[in-house]
């Protein structure tokens, strides 16, 4: 079965005059976005947690539980929940809450925290993050398995026979993977589904990991799981319309972004180059983003498509028009596509 | 010529492919047992030989430290007494350290010839290398030289940007960090600061 979904940051959305709204109206916002995803058909909706003045959706799960009040068959998940700087039980708890107030369309994707912001708020060292993730990834895993858990580790207290509730139907968990292979066969050893983060460069340079996690599942002796990709975009009607609105705010945030974490600071050609064929951007019209997608979904061997949409300094109304072409357009063309 | 990865993350089997295209024997190793690190060669870098590092060293003429910094300290120096070695780490997050990373590598490692290169780009942009421009920094002309050579044989177009402690000119917030510049515009970035 082929999902599509999308994802977001909660980027700081800007009313027509260029001014920025507060963060509690982009994050009514957001439930409004969500609302509008299950209207049009979509699988899944997540929210990427950040705690950045411009991406203020910290508490991701909160709004989550908002969007399952008003909707009834979308599924409702983090893109990522950094579990480096989480405690494992937290997450469990809050995720299968979600999972009883949405009736069992609650999903996680896990990461390791390629955003930083998190582990010097909440103590945590950066030079940590392997031991951190790996550590709790397999508490994690553990929590999943339900009933009363006894376990010992460095990073939170240990737990014996403990019952940690809300006990639901299990539900799916991914590993958000932007390029590390360890973290690829970490996926495979859990029995993860892959989420494969694509923000830069060639799509096709991720085949690779795909065939490396189709093998590491067999050699673990696992049945087959998705694969899904998680790529920016933004759809207009036009190719030019969704260029034009996207390269401002792009340039922007990828320009301050990246000089202290080694993006470069995107040209007119880099921008022209990503947009295109060979580029990880999915931006233009719904029968350019609709090609793009069903190439890729194709090349990497993918049955879930999560469209991050949204970057700071669009207006609402943009994104909404993004969410509502990508619902009735792009992914029944994506579908004939691929049928 | 033989070349040894350390490390198989991001960076190492992207470093490891490049070799091999170009005719380079490749040994590449983790932190740990080789067995962890079959799957990842076999899939990422078909034609690698997955090693301990000790082993993989000991092989090698240029050996690519492709490890996170905060690794570093964890490598037994005195395997690297008489080769080339490659520094691509960044200080994470930058950090206002009095030395450059290559400098520090340079004064532990004694007996190596450290050579400053490749840390600028980011993983995904190393390949193809397309010709793209890199800086190049070492207080030995011989291993400048051989890992120049190794670079333009993988497909890169290195620039000289001076002695070991000029690699600080590579480190993160560098106007030539993450960017890609031409050979020209690197040319000039190095002479402003000279
Ligand atoms: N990511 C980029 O785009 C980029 C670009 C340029 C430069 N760099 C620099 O390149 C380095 C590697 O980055 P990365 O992103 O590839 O890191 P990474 O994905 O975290 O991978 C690090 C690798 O190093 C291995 N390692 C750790 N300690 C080791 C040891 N003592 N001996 C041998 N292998 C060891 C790890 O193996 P185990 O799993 O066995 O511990 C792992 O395979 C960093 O210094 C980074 O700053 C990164």
């Amino acid at each position: 079965m082929t999902t599509f979904g999308l994802d977001t940051f909660g980027d700081v959305t800007h009313d027509a005059s260029g001014t920025p709204l507060t963060h509690a109206q982009t994050i009514r916002n957001v439930v409004e976005q969500g609302v509008l995803a299950d209207q049009v058909g979509l699988g899944f909706f997540g929210i990427g947690e950040h705690h950045t003045p411009d991406m203020p959706l910290s508490a991701a799960d909160v709004v989550l539980a908002a969007i399952a009040a008003r909707t009834s068959s979308i599924h409702l998940g983090s893109a990522v929940t950094v579990l480096s700087s989480d405690d494992p039980v937290r997450v469990y708890q809050r995720f299968s809450t979600l999972n009883a107030v949405s009736d069992g369309r609650a999903e996680v994707i896990l990461g390791r925290g390629s955003s930083v912001d998190s582990f010097p708020l909440f103590g945590y060292d950066l030079a940590d993050y392997e031991d951190l993730f790996e550590e709790k990834t397999h508490l994690f895993a553990e929590l999943l398995k339900g009933g009363p858990i006894t376990w010992q580790g460095k990073t939170r207290a240990s737990l014996h026979e403990q019952d940690v509730v809300p006990y639901t139907e299990p539900f799916p968990t991914w590993i958000g993977v932007g390029g590390s292979p360890q973290s690829v066969v970490r996926a495979a050893s859990y029995g993860f589904s892959l989420m494969l983060a694509i923000i830069g460069g060639h799509p096709g340079r991720f085949a690779p990991f795909s065939e490396l996690y189709q093998h590491a599942l067999e050699k673990f002796g696992r049945d087959p799981l998705p694969i899904g990709i998680h790529s920016p975009g933004h759809v207009a009607p036009t190719d030019e319309e969704a260029r034009e609105e996207f390269w401002p705010h792009y340039l922007d945030m990828i320009g301050r972004l990246g000089r202290t974490r080694g993006f470069a600071t995107p040209t007119p050609e880099s921008y022209a180059h990503e947009v295109g064929p060979h580029g990880a951007l999915f931006v233009g019209s719904p029968e350019t983003v609709a090609e793009k997608m069903a190439r890729t979904m194709k090349k990497l061997g993918a049955s879930r498509f999560d469209l991050k949409y949204g970057i700071g300094g669009l207006s609402h109304e943009s994104l909404m028009r993004t969410i509502e072409l990508y619902g009735t357009k792009v992914v029944p063309m994506v579908r004939d596509m691929l049928a | 010529m033989k070349i040894a990865v350390l490390g198989a993350g991001h960076v190492g089997p992207v470093i490891a492919r490049l070799a091999l295209a170009a005719g380079y024997e490749v040994g590449i190793a983790g932190s740990g047992d080789p067995a962890r690190i079959e799957m990842i060669t076999e899939f990422l870098a078909p034609g690698a030989v997955a090693l301990p590092a000790a082993d993989a060293v000991a092989d090698a003429d240029l050996v690519v430290l492709a490890i996170p910094w905060h690794r570093f300290p964890t490598l037994e120096p005195g395997m690297f007494a008489g080769k080339v070695v490659i520094d691509s780490m960044n200080h994470w997050p930058p950090a206002e350290a009095p030395l450059g990373t290559s400098e520090e590598v340079a004064r532990r490692l004694v007996g190596a010839d450290v050579v400053k290169t490749l840390n600028h780009v980011a993983y995904q942009d190393m390949e193809p290398a397309g010709g793209r421009a890199v800086g190049i920094a070492g207080d030995s002309p011989d291993a400048v030289r051989a890992v120049a050579e190794f670079l333009e044989h993988i497909g890169f177009d290195p620039v000289p940007v001076g002695p070991l402690a000029a690699g600080r000119l590579l480190e993160p917030g560098s106007p030539v960090f993450g960017v890609a510049a031409r050979r020209q515009e690197f040319e000039n970035f190095i002479k402003e600061q000279s």
